[in-house]
Order: C-alpha cells, then sequence, then structure tokens
C-alpha cells in the first residue's frame, strides 16, 4: 500500500529499531524507509513514540537494538556491526547531516538571528563570517525575516521564532530535515506563517520528517503519512488511505474520531 | 561620656586607610581571578563527569563552606610553612587562602548555573552538529553566565568583604590600617567610622557597576 518509489534507495533507512526507558518499551521494531524528495509525516496520539523515534534519526536519543541509516551510514552506531557508540566527534558530523526544528524552538538566546544560524555553518561548516552572514540572510529572507536578522530572539514572536529556527536547520543543508511538533508551542494565529515556510521547502524538494497535530496540514503537505501507536508504526501510506474514515485500523479509527471530535 | 568627635588625626594618616583599601582590591580582584577559574574548570568538571569526581569536589566544596575563612587563613600562614619547607609572605599567603575559599564558592554558582541551561538549547546545539567541546563554549557557558551574573554579583562583593580576615595576619589592608590607626591614636569610633563609610561605598560602587553588566546581558535576554 505504500507508495514510497523503491526503484529509488531510501535515504532514511529506520530498520527495527526498539528503545525502552527502563521496563516502558516506547519503540517496538520500527521500521520506515524515507526517500529523497519524500515528506513523511508522522501521526498518532502522546505517547506513542514519535518524538522519540524522530530524535533517535540525529542520535539525540539513542537506541537499544536495530539500525537507522542516512544514505547508507549508520547513525549512532559504528559500522563495524559490533554496535559500538560513534566518537562525539562522529556523532556531531553525523548530525550536521540532518537539521531538526523543535517544539519550544530552542534558539540560543545570546545571539540574535542571523548569529543564530551563522553559529553551526561557521563552527561546523567551516564558512567564514561574511559568507556565513550572506547565507543567514538569504535563509531569513526566505522565511520573511530579513528585517529581523540583528534580533534577538527574546524580541521575536514564537512564530517568527520558529521561522529563524527553520532557517537555522536548513541553512546547514541537511539531507533530511525533522520537524518535531514545530507547532504545537504557537498561538492558533502563528501556526499559518510557519506551515507556509515548511510548505515551501516541500515544493523546493526537501526531504522531510515531520511529527505534527495539524492533520489538514499533513494531508495536503505530506507523500505518506505514518500512524504510530504503542511504539510501532500501525499503518502507512498515502493521507487519503490514511486519513481515510472508513479504514479498518481500529486504533487509527479512534485516533481519527477523538481528534475530529475535539479539533472541529 | 562627653566623646567628641575628633577626625583630624584620621586624616593626618589616611594614607594608611587609602593604601589599605587599594591593596584589599587588590587582594580581592586576584583571589576571585584564580577563584573563577578554579570555579569554572571544577564547575564544567563536575557536570561531565562520574561520581568519584563528583564526590571528591563535592568534598571540597563541603570542607570550604564549613570551616571559617579565619581558620583556614591561619592553617594556610602559619601551618603549611611548619609542615613544608616553604616561604611566602603574608600577601601572597592570603591570595591563596581566598582564592581556594573563592573557588568552592564559585563552583556551586556556575555549577548550578551549568544545570540550569534549558536541555532544549543543548539539544539544539547537538542538531547542528556542534561538537561537546564546541556546545560548551558556544552555547552552555554564554547561557549559564546569563543565569549566574546576579548569584555571581553578590559572591563577589562577599569576597571583597572577606578581604578584611587578611589583617589578621598582618596584611596591611584596609581593616588592618584602621587598627593600626586605632592603636596609635585611640580614635577608635571615628576611625571605624571612616573605615566603614569606605567599605560602603566601595561595595556599592561595586553592585553597581555589576549590576550594569547584568542589566546589559538581560537586554540582551
Amino acid at each position: 500500500m505504500a507508495t514510497s518509489s523503491s526503484n529509488s534507495p531510501a535515504l532514511l533507512e529506520i530498520a527495527e529499531v526498539s528503545k525502552s526507558f527502563g521496563p516502558v518499551a516506547v519503540l517496538r521494531s520500527v521500521s520506515l524507509q524515507v526517500t529523497k524528495g519524500e515528506v513523511v509525516t508522522i501521526i498518532g496520539p502522546s505517547g506513542s513514540g514519535k518524538t522519540t523515534l524522530l530524535r533517535c534519526v540525529n542520535f539525540l536519543e539513542s537506541y537499544d537494538s536495530g539500525s537507522i541509516r542516512i544514505d547508507g551510514k549508520e547513525v549512532g552506531y559504528r559500522d563495524s556491526g559490533t554496535r559500538q557508540r560513534r566518537s562525539e566527534r562522529d556523532l556531531a558530523a553525523m548530525r550536521a547531516e540532518t537539521g531538526m526544528v523543535f517544539q519550544s524552538f530552542n534558539l540560543f538566546p545570546h545571539l540574535t538571528a542571523a548569529g543564530n544560524i551563522m553559529l553551526g555553518l561557521t563552527k561546523v561548516r567551516g564558512k567564514s563570517n561574511a559568507e556565513a552572514r550572506s547565507i543567514a540572510e538569504h535563509w531569513l529572507g526566505r522565511v520573511g525575516l530579513a528585517h529581523k536578522a540583528d534580533s534577538l530572539p527574546a524580541e521575536l514572536s514564537g512564530g517568527q521564532q520558529q521561522r529563524v529556527g527553520i532557517a537555522r536547520a536548513v541553512a546547514m543543508e541537511p539531507k533530511i530535515l525533522l520537524l518535531d511538533e514545530i507547532t504545537s508551542a504557537l498561538d492558533p494565529e502563528l501556526v499559518g506563517e510557519v506551515l507556509a515556510v515548511v510548505k515551501s521547502l516541500a515544493e523546493d524538494g526537501m526531504t522531510m520528517v515531520m511529527v505534527t497535530h495539524e492533520m489538514a496540514f499533513a494531508r495536503d503537505a505530506s507523500s505518506r503519512i505514518v500512524f504510530m501507536a504503542d511504539g510501532g508504526v500501525s499503518a502507512v501510506g498515502p493521507p487519503k488511505e490514511v486519513l481515510a474514515a472508513e479504514t479498518t485500523n481500529e486504533r487509527l479509527r479512534t485516533f481519527l474520531a477523538r481528534f475530529r471530535a475535539s479539533h472541529f | 561620656m562627653g566623646y567628641t568627635l575628633n577626625f583630624n588625626l584620621i586624616w593626618r594618616h589616611f594614607d594608611k586607610l587609602w593604601g589599605g583599601l587599594l591593596l584589599s582590591l587588590e587582594l580581592a580582584v586576584i583571589s576571585i581571578a584564580i577563584g573563577i577559574v578554579i570555579g569554572l574548570v571544577l564547575a564544567v568538571w563536575y557536570v561531565s563527569a562520574g561520581r568519584v569526581v563528583r564526590t571528591i569536589i563535592a568534598a571540597y566544596v563541603e570542607f570550604i563552606r564549613n570551616v571559617p575563612l579565619i581558620l583556614l587563613v591561619y592553617l594556610v600562614f602559619y601551618g603549611v610553612p611548619t609542615v613544608v619547607d616553604l616561604a611566602y609572605s603574608a600577601p601572597t599567603s592570603f591570595v591563596v587562602t581566598l582564592s581556594v575559599y573563592s573557588g568552592a564558592y564559585l563552583v556551586e554558582v556556575f555549577r548550578s548555573g551549568l544545570e540550569a541551561v534549558p536541555r532544549g538549547q543543548l539539544d539544539a546545539g547537538k542538531a547542528i552538529g556542534l561538537t561537546p567541546w564546541q556546545r560548551l563554549i558556544h552555547v552552555r557557558l554564554p547561557t549559564m553566565l546569563r543565569i549566574t551574573l546576579p548569584a555571581l554579583s553578590n559572591t563577589f562583593i562577599s569576597l571583597f568583604k572577606d578581604t578584611s580576615i587578611a589583617s589578621v595576619i598582618s596584611v596591611p589592608e584596609l581593616t588592618y590600617g584602621a587598627q593600626w590607626i586605632n592603636f596609635n591614636t585611640f580614635r577608635i569610633v571615628e576611625v571605624y567610622l571612616v573605615t566603614t563609610a569606605m567599605y560602603l561605598v566601595t561595595g556599592y560602587a561595586l553592585l553597581f557597576a555589576l549590576r550594569l553588566v547584568e542589566r546589559r546581558f538581560r537586554a540582551a535576554r
């Protein structure tokens, strides 16, 4: 039922990943493949492991078993097969290949909007200040904040902060962009401006994996939707299939019904 | 009864107080500078270390915080040279003592500041590919600094006042100068009034300067 094009190799390959916090299994043998240019949205009830899965992709969380590969390269562990955690230096280099946008923005409070974007460009990508500044200005322009380059995060609205957060992530030219409930902390009237930015990135062909509660957006912007429940992938497919009201998946039907009830 | 204030003798020996104040400031600045280095290194080490190192650092902090400074001053000035073959001047001895003392207090300030840095900021630093060292320098320390500035100011003022203890080993700082004038002129009320005023004014000036720094940082939050 999945429409992931099987002819092109997966950019992101999650294979049978499991993880427990103590006695609680948060991920149960999760497998998922994402090809270049795809926008994959993960939905599901809270506690279903969506955010944990996303955080495993750039190894902000470790996983107990299974493998996560980006462009064929194992993310958190050495390729030797002994399941040895990569060195911090290697992990940093791996993480630079993915970008992440957070629910709570997590901008660096002591740096301006431009400074937030420039930090990774200068320290990780080794660009000169001038070069980094011009890249930062370019991306701030893309998210509609060219005039806020020298503003500190505290001087920006939530929606503006989140757009800087997106610019900070994409300016690093990641292979994959991870979006973790990026509109959940925003006032409703600010959600639109952030989603518009995500939409335009999707149109540019940016590969994205996002966790969201914005069902309408997920339906319109995703190539595929993954429904997670109890730490596992319960359903996956194109938005029309997964969000269909007449789905036979009991968990999914309950989730969607509850969701519709609370949001309309 | 009938004590009349007479400041003339104080003004005649004012160089003892003025010179003393400058030495007090010098002792404070040098000790605090060394204390900051001790405090930062140990605090960073503490938050990233295992149990053994943590226990050792905690023991150092607890020892210093529970022993009166004056005892430490005696211990370092009289005790250490009798045990090991070391000779140092009273001011050097006091700077060593106050540095170790301030280090213990600053470890606590910096440690709580480091632990108060929101986890999300560290995640963001990781996510853009910064190494642990880069995260420390560019993310954790700047945020820690703005969190700890108010506590830091208080600690600095407190340490400045602690330099008065140096008088017990005859370091000619402000309090020692006051005692000298008192012994030689018997104008006890006048000399301590003037000395108190000098501590107060200097302390307030320091506080004012530090609050200005704080405000700059707060505006930049």
